[in-house]
């Protein structure tokens, strides 16, 4: 074994590691470091500070063997000893002070790096196509930013410092004992060969096992998440029996895998240690003879025994915190991974268009649309809507009039064919331009938690309360507006659920409303609110829409009786256009259908 | 930064509270695994045994082999066979402690964890609907999670801690067996260690809080963020969410720096203490050998003891360190497994009669919501509620939002029980029903369909005995939810729920109604349950309801409606108002005679006739009409 044979073998490990077939360590962290450049800033000092500071590590050992020689064995001599003693005590105070230091702007150089990599990764899942934030699970998403995140930084310390420390004091430590004697130096390196050998391979089953762990974990969360949020059906099923034996299967799942990753860890350990033991023998029993030979003193055998030591513990240090970095690596390349996900629907940035100024058309030329790799949901539709026109698509579940919404505001782009507002092909056009003339009201009116006020200023934050006033008066919300309890500054409370359904789709149009978009797209579901609320809500809807292009998926038909004009969709084709009136004249037709069915339910 | 003081300043005035409360929570765990306990630390002071007199043996080794071999020039085989065994055979006990020691801590660590999450989960399926209504859903996974996770976190180096006082002690006596000059070192720099250690602990603890909150902060922040990310994304707003969470994430990397700064300076400090002792001990120890009181090989053990000992002592530093933690979590763990309101079943088993649809009668039934908090008024919700569904009838609940209908459904199969009066089934109060009884007589589909993640098959026979594939096509056909499941790619063992396929709205709709038909209740409680689903469809559901209803097994249904069409196939109307039953009778009778309910029932052919109105005025006025400028 080498002298350098230890770093190696430990870089190895990293390297070879990683079961994931995706990449290898060592390049997550080179696109790691590329990503965050600011992590190397000083790098160079800290290294020199940590360099300093390992100095601290041996300085004992070397005391301890020059106290010896120098000031015991060959007759006292206690001013010599003070020499030392005074020597390495300045040392220690230098190594310490050089380790606060070294300490300290690893933790502010790699923070700072580290909240970089949160907020732009947060920036990037809201720059990714709606299709693609939905193909993850929401939580999922949520740990890129949190807790992925925190695993970094938590390598880069506990990893970054310890691991640094410790390979730096196994260098120095060879370095003062190949000083000290070559030989002795082959006996540790002989004892410990074989045990990092070892130890590499427990690894890799540990890195395995804990593996496992988050994925018992994983699921143990999914189980309790669903005797929760399941409580009304366990309960009024009286199956709470079937439910604690799968919470308890789960739980007892991630025991069992915990368990089985520790055991793992400790014969690593246990290697280690007994690793140590041999070169502490091994140590003894060649240093005598050396000793009797006169090629070593008293002081240099009693100082390799301390080495020794020094030796054991980076081992098993290293070891310990090459688990932590298994799984920190996993979490920077999930969030490097997301980051590297370009959004498929991007915004064009400078060099895109701006809508034209004024009321906006819009112009469906061959679209047509599937989901990667699911059929197709659109087929060949070609249209145009004038400008200022109210116009409602309706056709049953999954006759694809949703799709027309999410094309429109450009959530999603068209497999073939192209969407045009006012003659520019959507793709060509700036996000920021889109953004504030295109509003939709989505489906699910999601309120964020704040005030009634906040939410309804969401898109233009500059208005004032007054404003706002004015704007709930000009939808004839005043009324309602009054009753809450503490009128626009009423808190909607998490998700808006301080509000009832119909409340919370208010607020939404009323956020639409001053957002004073040109063209409005609402995907409406009022299908939890009684008829009366829904008129309310169709009356403020009727004054949001005033002057605008609106394109309505109306999932009630009388959406479609207050629209100019009504799209039919049936299977992913358009099959009628007209103005309801002119519809309903064929009963067999799609919608005539839809309308006999509508007015059965409702009259 | 103010609040790192703030916070500091509460948590060293509690900080010896929680210490004896933290010490309590250990105590707990102690006798819930005694036995476990005992191997973790009967281990750990082996260990501890074993680095100190592994430090006496190199001691002599170095007086009794090294120094004569040196000086004499020859080696005595023997002795030096008998210390290299004697390092081994340390080594290998050494081992013998770790093993037990961290088995023992781990298991012990991960059995309590396992414990707790059954009995808290345990106690989430006893307690009663209402306790869940009062507690968010996040606050309950954590219960049962990280909050489980926190309350258990010290005991992994519990006895490692444990067994470093052991060693301490055991230290310093053999310190004073050597020479009490030198124990006196050990006992200038052994307590300094343990006090630095404290402090550190100390210290860190509320920085620790402050970035843990902040940490949640982030995430909640992120959370809600992803969840409106359809409304930041049409609205633009990708910029202002991002400076949003910047800040917070800013607020969270200040308090992790700070906690770095602590680091900073401790950790080098706890490292270089022990060595400044084996400086100490080399200056004592020189004049000590000087006077003849101790020999070479004694001054090398206690150098080499403290250099040893250094690393253990951090163990007790870590179990400190948790604790403020620890007891958090266990104080909210204690909340959930002391929260009472269990609604124990009766155990009364009426004679099974067979398949005859089942009597709901609901006899001046009161409801109020608990507040969050006990002392404060609930809201009234329901109040003198009476009715009968009677057997093979069905009976249509109307009213506004808000009117109690939600709560009413939840009364009838007892997922709450109401504050005053009855609900019977048959002439039996439900609270005197046995659970299976009471589970397999009324079934509920409510408003919000919940999936379970797990196989078609399973969602809709939920393990329930006789209900068997054919039992589960049979409900799927009547739900009109067989051909979508027919076309799923495994059919009934096609995984639904979070993981698994995504079933639109509708879908999940018909398929907890299979759910509920499977089971061939004798009671069908209906709450808005086909809202999702096209007019078209859901006229089909209605009609094999209806079907199932009067042949079939037969069952009563209560359903609360809007659409005509649902209210048209009741045999009577209940109209509720603000909890109260306003109005019953048939439709038309309701139609004719109570305003509030003609004007809910009739709001779209008002909304229609104010439309034509407008209309009309939109025809005089051109300019508002985009009918005309379309054509």
């Amino acid at each position: 074994m080498s002298a350098k044979g230890d770093p190696v073998s430990v870089r190895a490990v990293r390297v070879d590691e990683a079961p994931e077939p995706a990449e290898s360590t060592w390049r997550t962290l080179r696109r790691g470091l590329a990503l965050s450049p600011e992590l190397r800033v000083g790098l160079a000092g800290t290294l020199g500070l940590a360099l300093v500071y390992m100095v601290g590590r041996v300085a004992v050992p070397v005391a301890v063997q020059q106290g010896i020689d120098r000031g015991i064995v060959d007759g006292l001599n206690l001013d010599a000893l003070f020499v030392v003693v005074s020597v390495t005590a300045a040392v220690l105070v230098v190594t310490t002070t050089c380790g606060y230091l070294m300490m300290r702007r690893l933790f502010t150089v790699s923070e700072t790096a580290l909240a970089g990599v949160r907020v732009r990764a947060f920036r990037h899942v809201h720059d990714l196509s709606m299709l693609h934030q939905q193909s993850e699970r929401r939580g999922s998403l949520v740990s890129r930013v949190t807790s992925d995140v925190d695993q970094i930084t938590q390598f880069l310390q506990w990893g970054g410092v310890i691991l640094l420390v410790n390979l730096g004091q196994l260098a120095v430590t060879t370095a003062v004992m190949l000083a000290y004697s070559w030989q002795l130096t082959l006996v540790v390196f002989a004892a410990f060969g074989p045990a990092v050998l070892v130890i590499r391979l427990l690894q890799r089953r540990l890195a395995a096992a804990y593996g496992v762990v988050r994925q018992r974990t994983g699921a143990l969360l999914a189980a309790v998440g669903e005797s929760v949020v399941g409580a009304p059906v366990i309960r009024a099923y009286g199956i709470a029996g079937r439910t604690a034996r799968r919470l308890d299967e789960a739980i007892d799942g991630q025991r069992r895998a915990q368990q089985k990753a520790i055991r793992i860890s400790i014969l690593g350990s246990s290697v280690g240690e007994l690793a140590a033991g041999l070169a502490l023998a091994g140590v003894v029993v060649l240093g005598v003879f050396l000793g009797a030979d006169r090629t070593l003193s008293i002081g240099e055998i009693t100082a390799f025994l301390f080495l020794v030591t020094l030796f054991i513990q980076p081992v098993q240090i290293a070891t310990e915190v090459l688990n932590e970095a298994q799984n920190a690596i996993a979490g920077w390349r999930r969030v490097l991974d997301v980051l590297d996900v370009a959004p498929d629907v991007a915004d064009p940035g400078p060099q895109g268009r701006e809508l034209p100024t004024g009321p906006l058309d819009i112009r469906f030329a061959g679209v047509r649309f599937a989901y990667p790799g699911g059929s197709t949901v659109l087929h060949d539709i070609s249209l145009e809507i004038p400008a200022k026109s109210r116009v409602a698509v309706v056709g049953e579940t999954g006759s694809g009039k949703t799709t027309f919404a999410k094309l429109v505001t450009r959530l999603m782009d068209p497999t073939a064919g192209a969407v045009l507002l006012s003659g520019l092909p959507l793709t060509e056009v700036r996000f920021d331009s889109l953004r504030s003339r295109v509003v939709m009201v989505p489906q699910d009116g999601f309120l964020f938690d704040a005030s009634v006020a906040d939410n309804v200023r969401f898109a233009r934050p500059e208005l004032t309360d007054e404003q706002l006033a004015a704007a709930f008066a000009e939808l004839g919300l005043v009324d309602w507006l009054e009753g809450l309890p503490a009128g626009l500054a009423t808190g909607v409370g998490e998700r808006g659920e301080a509000l009832s359904v119909g409340e919370r789709q208010l607020v939404a149009l009323a956020r639409a409303y001053v957002a004073d978009p040109d063209l409005l797209v609402l995907d409406e579901a009022t299908s939890a609110v009684d008829p009366a609320t829904e008129v309310r809500l169709q009356r403020t809807l009727d004054a949001v829409t005033r002057g605008r292009t609106t394109l309505a998926i109306a999932h009630r038909l009388s959406t479609a009786q207050n629209a100019d004009e009504v799209i039919v969709v049936d299977r992913g084709r358009v099959v009628q256009r007209g103005p309801h009136d002119e519809l309903i004249r064929d009963p067999d037709s799609v919608y005539g259908l839809l309308y006999a069915s509508w007015l059965e339910q409702t009259r | 930064m103010w609040w790192l003081t703030a916070g500091e300043n509460v948590a060293s005035g509690t900080s010896r509270d929680v210490l004896g409360r933290g010490l309590t929570v250990l105590g707990l765990a102690i006798r819930e695994q005694p036995r476990i306990f005992a191997v973790a630390v009967s281990g750990s002071v082996l260990f501890g045994v074993m680095v100190v007199a592994s430090a006496f043996v190199v001691g002599a080794v170095v007086g009794d082999v090294v120094v004569p071999a040196v000086e004499s020039g020859s080696v005595a085989k023997g002795t030096l066979a008998l210390a290299a065994a004697a390092l081994l055979g340390l080594s290998v006990l050494r081992v013998v402690g770790i093993f037990g020691r961290r088995l023992g801590a781990g298991y012990m660590q991960f059995r309590l964890q396992a414990a707790y999450r059954r009995r808290v989960t345990r106690r989430y399926l006893e307690l009663p609907l209402a306790w869940h209504q009062r507690n968010a859903t996040g606050t309950l996974l954590s219960n049962a999670n990280s909050d489980v996770e926190a309350a258990w976190q010290p005991i992994a180096p519990l006895p490692f801690a444990v067994g470093t006082l052991v060693m301490l002690v055991g230290a310093v006596a053999s310190l004073f067996a050597v020479d009490w000059a030198l124990a006196l070192v050990g006992l200038a720099v052994f307590p300094a260690l343990f006090a630095l250690n404290v402090a550190y602990s100390r210290r860190m603890a509320p920085r620790q809080a402050q970035a843990q909150r902040l940490r949640a902060e982030v995430s909640g922040i992120a959370h809600e963020s992803f969840d409106g990310a359809l409304v930041v994304k049409t609205m633009g707003r990708e910029s202002q969410e991002t400076a949003r969470f910047a800040a917070r994430a800013g607020q969270l990397r200040d308090a992790l720096i700070s906690v770095g700064r602590l680091r900073g300076v401790f950790d080098p400090m706890l490292e270089t203490l022990p060595s400044l002792g084996t400086l100490a001990v080399l200056v004592v120890g020189a004049y000590r050998l000087r006077q003849g009181a101790i020999e070479v090989s004694e001054l090398v053990s206690v150098a080499f003891l403290f250099t040893v000992l250094a690393f253990p002592v951090r163990a007790i530093g870590w179990v400190l360190a948790e604790l403020p933690r620890s007891v958090a979590g266990w104080d909210r763990i204690r909340r959930v497994l002391d929260a009472t309101g269990e609604m124990p079943y009766g155990d009364v088993r009426p004679d099974p009669s067979g398949a005859a649809p089942a009597t709901l009668t609901f006899a001046d039934v009161g409801y109020r919501y608990e507040a969050a908090e006990a002392h404060l008024p609930g809201t009234e919700v329901l109040g003198e509620v009476s009715f009968t569904v009677p057997a093979g009838k069905t009976v249509a609940l109307v009213g506004p939002t808000g009117a109690g209908k939600s709560t009413v459904t939840a009364l009838a199969v007892r997922l709450v029980d109401p504050r005053s009066g009855t609900v019977s089934i048959d002439g039996v109060d439900v609270r005197d029903l046995a659970a299976d009884v009471l589970a397999g007589t009324a079934a509920l589909v409510a408003q919000v369909p919940f999936v379970f993640d797990d196989t078609v098959r399973a969602n809709v026979a939920l393990d329930r005995p006789g209900v068997d594939d054919e039992a589960v096509w049979a409900a799927l056909r009547l739900a009109e939810a067989d051909g979508f499941v027919a076309a799923l790619p495994d059919g009934l063992d096609t995984m639904v729920g979070e993981r698994g396929t995504s079933l639109s709205g509708g879908q999940r709709q018909r398929l907890t109604l299979a759910r509920a038909l499977a089971g061939r209740p004798r009671l069908l409680v209906l709450d808005d349950a086909t809202s999702a689903v096209d007019p078209r469809v859901e006229a089909a559901i209605l009609a094999g309801l209806r079907s199932s209803a009067g042949g079939g097994p037969g069952a009563s249904i209560l359903v609360v409606a809007y659409r005509r069409a649902t209210i048209a196939l009741a045999d009577e109307v209940i109209y509720l108002e603000q909890g109260r039953v306003v109005a019953r009778g048939t439709h038309r009778t309701l139609l004719a005679t109570v305003a509030g309910y003609a004007d809910l029932v009739t709001a779209y052919e008002q909304a229609e006739v104010d439309h034509d109105r407008q209309r009309t005025h939109d025809e005089v006025t051109p300019m508002t009409s985009g009918l005309e400028v379309d054509r």
